[in-house]
């Protein structure tokens, strides 16, 4: 549709990120500000949270009140679960996991992170760095988040002092040397007033950076997949049950990394048969190459016995294929770890069980400190553990490839994802 | 360097793309419902993406209330012939016949609510363990914090404080017996990625959705098209209008919007330039603030 192109709609990219903070930073304020800013705040919606700021006795209409999602939240006034927001502008369309900062929630935090191009941290200009913001960084940094974007909040209650900001900035980067962050930006705004937020600010002329709106749609994302090692996870095959297409065997998934192309030799785990491709299709179009995160459908130049669950390679590049391997876990469940408990686990199309060997180490979030006598993970706690599986996994480190570096694990009784698991 | 990188549509199609053969692998008996609107038939378009050359391998199942607009059924019966689908129809009808539900009385009598009735009795009957419904996160505070796969307990209801983490793109449908899921393939997408993906794929949609002139009641601030399943009150009067609809649903809870637009180009702009949400032209939303969260506890899509 060329008329479509012209405008530039085709061309726009999709960022995902999430945010970190409590009701007290301003964090609802601020995602109530980028939509209202950057007019994604229709009619109907501004009415209805006038109406009840105004209710509520409010001098100035509520932008947070844009964001409460269901009923108990909006009783008790606090976020309990991730809600996800959505924007537009003419470069880019924004998918935000909206997650409550508080203590409690460390588990919507790695839910709303796992599959975050970038996390937004608030940190309120006259506290600095508090337990919760090292608690944020680490998490971003456990969920290996591309981007880190450090907005100072309520520059406006500091009287806009760059010596308030360069502070904070400082407090910072002592914390982060401790951390794994690939890229971070301090930005100074005030999300009640605008500053910095879509607007340059007027009031910080010593600030020479770019807005958060700018930030955002230019953020250099398209590095963040992994590109290099061709992993392609079986979902589902193909097999049409037509006369005309007796002998087709497509295998269906998503790429994991790397880039598959027509002619590429590959072998298939666990069978280690090797093939070449024949061709990647999708819908009857015949696609040059295929890459992350695409969905598409492979065939082989030969009959090869594959089911979902296995992976295909390229054949001198394969991931480590083992059953016992140390996992970073964040435990999601009231009912505590156990070591020797058994569990299922689900690694990207595969299904398995597990049994838990040892804990390591527990981390305290708000100090960063490995606690090596303290073997009781509930709720919320984040540790080190070693694994053992039923059947080879095949995996890269989670640092390497967020794809195939990452499992849940599943109670077998509730049937619910009691962990989040990466790789070591 | 050339740099591999997908738009923001291709991103969406993707993923939409995993969610259903997903759900295809890991579900017993799993059905697509079909309203006849434009997400259904974006999802639909998208199931026959995921299995090519094979046909869906699963059921459309439409829930009808018997107050659709008739080119809705039209586009239905010729779309499901053309792509060779399975579409199961189950009535409210039937429902309110055997007793199951009861016909709501007055002028703004809908039978909205009563497909959840419906709905879950044919889930039970036809032993479906997961229903794709095309609902969007942007369309409704309650729905921004839907899951792709969201977990339905035995009597059907879902219970937003009970709700499965879900990381990374590792989708958990594990259940019991009894137990059901819904699964959401248009989660991240907005109503403005819905018509740019249609206008993209050239894909066919009811002409409802373009201009055309139509008997109007003005109701509540509303457009409500004439017909035989509304009664009109003294007060009110019929009129001659150029509306297209934005959503479709019941004929007794959609409203048009007053619009000359004939193409997707257009629908586009005027989607671009409109002023108020998709679901403020849906009565079943306006009956009080959390309207969408208490249906969907009870098991609404």
């Amino acid at each position: 549709m060329s008329d479509f192109s012209k405008d530039g709609y085709l061309n726009m990219e999709l960022l995902r990120f999430t945010t970190a903070g409590s009701v007290d930073d301003g964090k609802s304020t601020l995602i109530g500000r980028l939509l209202y800013d950057s007019k994604q705040i229709f009619e109907d919606q501004l009415e209805a949270i006038e109406q009840r700021s105004s209710q509520r006795g409010f001098e100035h209409v509520d932008l947070s009140l844009l964001t409460d999602g269901l009923k108990a939240e909006r009783e008790q006034g606090i976020t309990i679960d991730v809600a996800y927001r959505y924007f537009a502008t003419p470069k880019r369309k924004f998918i935000i996991a909206d997650t409550p900062g508080h203590i409690q929630y460390t588990r919507n935090m790695v839910t709303g992170a796992s599959t975050a191009n970038a996390a937004l941290i608030l940190v309120d200009a006259r506290k600095g760095v508090l337990e919760q913001t090292i608690r944020h960084s680490f998490i971003a940094s456990l969920l290996q988040i591309p981007h880190l974007i450090i907005c100072i909040n309520k520059m406006d209650l500091v009287n806009y002092e760059e010596a308030a900001f360069e502070k904070v900035v400082d407090e910072f980067k002592q914390l982060s040397s401790k951390l794994d962050i690939k890229d971070v930006s301090f930005l100074p705004i005030s999300a009640l007033l605008g500053d910095n937020v879509v607007d340059k600010s007027k009031n910080m002329s010593w600030y020479n950076g770019p807005t958060l709106m700018y930030l955002l749609e230019h953020l250099h994302i398209s590095s963040d997949e992994n590109h290099i090692d061709c992993r392609f996870p079986v979902q589902y095959v193909i097999r049409p049950q037509q006369t005309e297409y007796h002998d087709y065997r497509g295998y269906a998934g998503r790429v994991s990394s790397g880039i598959f192309k027509p002619g590429d030799k590959i072998k298939v785990l666990p069978s280690d048969e090797v093939a070449i491709v024949k061709t990647i299709e999708l819908f009857g179009d015949e696609i040059p190459e295929a890459y992350s995160p695409m969905s598409v459908t492979i065939t082989l130049d030969r009959d090869v016995d594959i089911s979902r669950g296995d992976m295909i390679v390229r054949e001198n590049n394969v991931p480590n294929a083992m059953q016992e391997f140390d996992v970073m876990v964040c435990w999601l469940n009231t009912t505590p770890l156990q070591v020797g408990g058994k569990y299922a686990i689900r690694h990207t199309t595969k299904d398995a069980r597990c049994i838990i060997k040892d804990i390591r180490y527990k981390v305290d979030i708000n100090t960063l400190h490995r606690n090596e006598e303290d073997k009781n993970i509930g709720m919320n706690d984040i540790a080190r553990i070693s694994i053992k599986t039923t059947v080879p996994i095949f995996f890269d480190s989670y640092r390497k490839n967020r794809h195939t570096g990452s499992i849940i694990i599943i109670d077998e009784a509730t049937n619910e994802t009691i962990g989040a698991g990466m790789i070591v | 360097m050339i740099l591999y990188h997908l738009n923001h549509l291709r991103e969406l199609e993707a993923e939409a793309i995993y969610i259903i053969r997903e759900t295809a692998s890991q579900f017993e008996r799993p059905a697509m419902l079909f309203s006849g609107g434009k997400d259904s038939i974006v999802m639909t378009h998208l199931a026959r993406k995921a299995f090519y050359p094979a046909r869906i391998p699963f059921p459309l199942l439409h829930i009808d209330t018997g107050h659709n607009f008739p080119e809705t059924i039209e586009f239905r019966d010729k779309m499901v012939e053309e792509i060779g689908a399975n579409l199961i129809v189950r009535h409210v009808q039937d429902s309110i016949d055997s007793g199951r539900a009861k016909e709501e009385k007055g002028p703004n009598a809908s039978r909205n609510m009563l497909q959840t009735i419906t709905l879950l009795d044919a889930l039970e009957e036809l032993k479906i363990d997961a229903a794709m419904g095309g609902a969007r996160r942007d369309e409704e505070k309650a729905r921004a914090k839907e899951r792709f796969f969201s977990h339905r307990d035995e009597f059907g209801q879902w219970d937003p404080k009970n709700q499965r983490p879900e990381l990374w793109m590792l989708l958990n449908g594990r259940k019991h017996q009894g137990e059901h899921f819904r699964v959401f393939p248009l989660s991240n997408w907005t109503e403005m990625d819905v018509w740019m993906y249609i206008a993209m794929e050239k894909i066919d949609i009811p002409n409802i959705y373009f201009t055309h002139q139509r008997e109007i009641v003005k109701r509540d601030g509303m457009l409500l098209a004439n017909s035989e399943y509304i009664s009109i009150r003294t007060t009110e009067k019929v009129e001659m209008m150029t509306v297209r609809f934005r959503t479709i649903g019941d004929m007794t809870c959609t409203g048009a919007v007053l619009s000359p637009a004939n193409s997707l180009q257009q629908i586009i702009e005027e989607v671009a330039a409109s002023k108020t949400t998709e679901r403020g032209t849906r009565s079943d939303d306006k009956r009080s603030e959390t309207a969408m969260e208490d249906r969907k506890k009870a098991g609404y899509f």
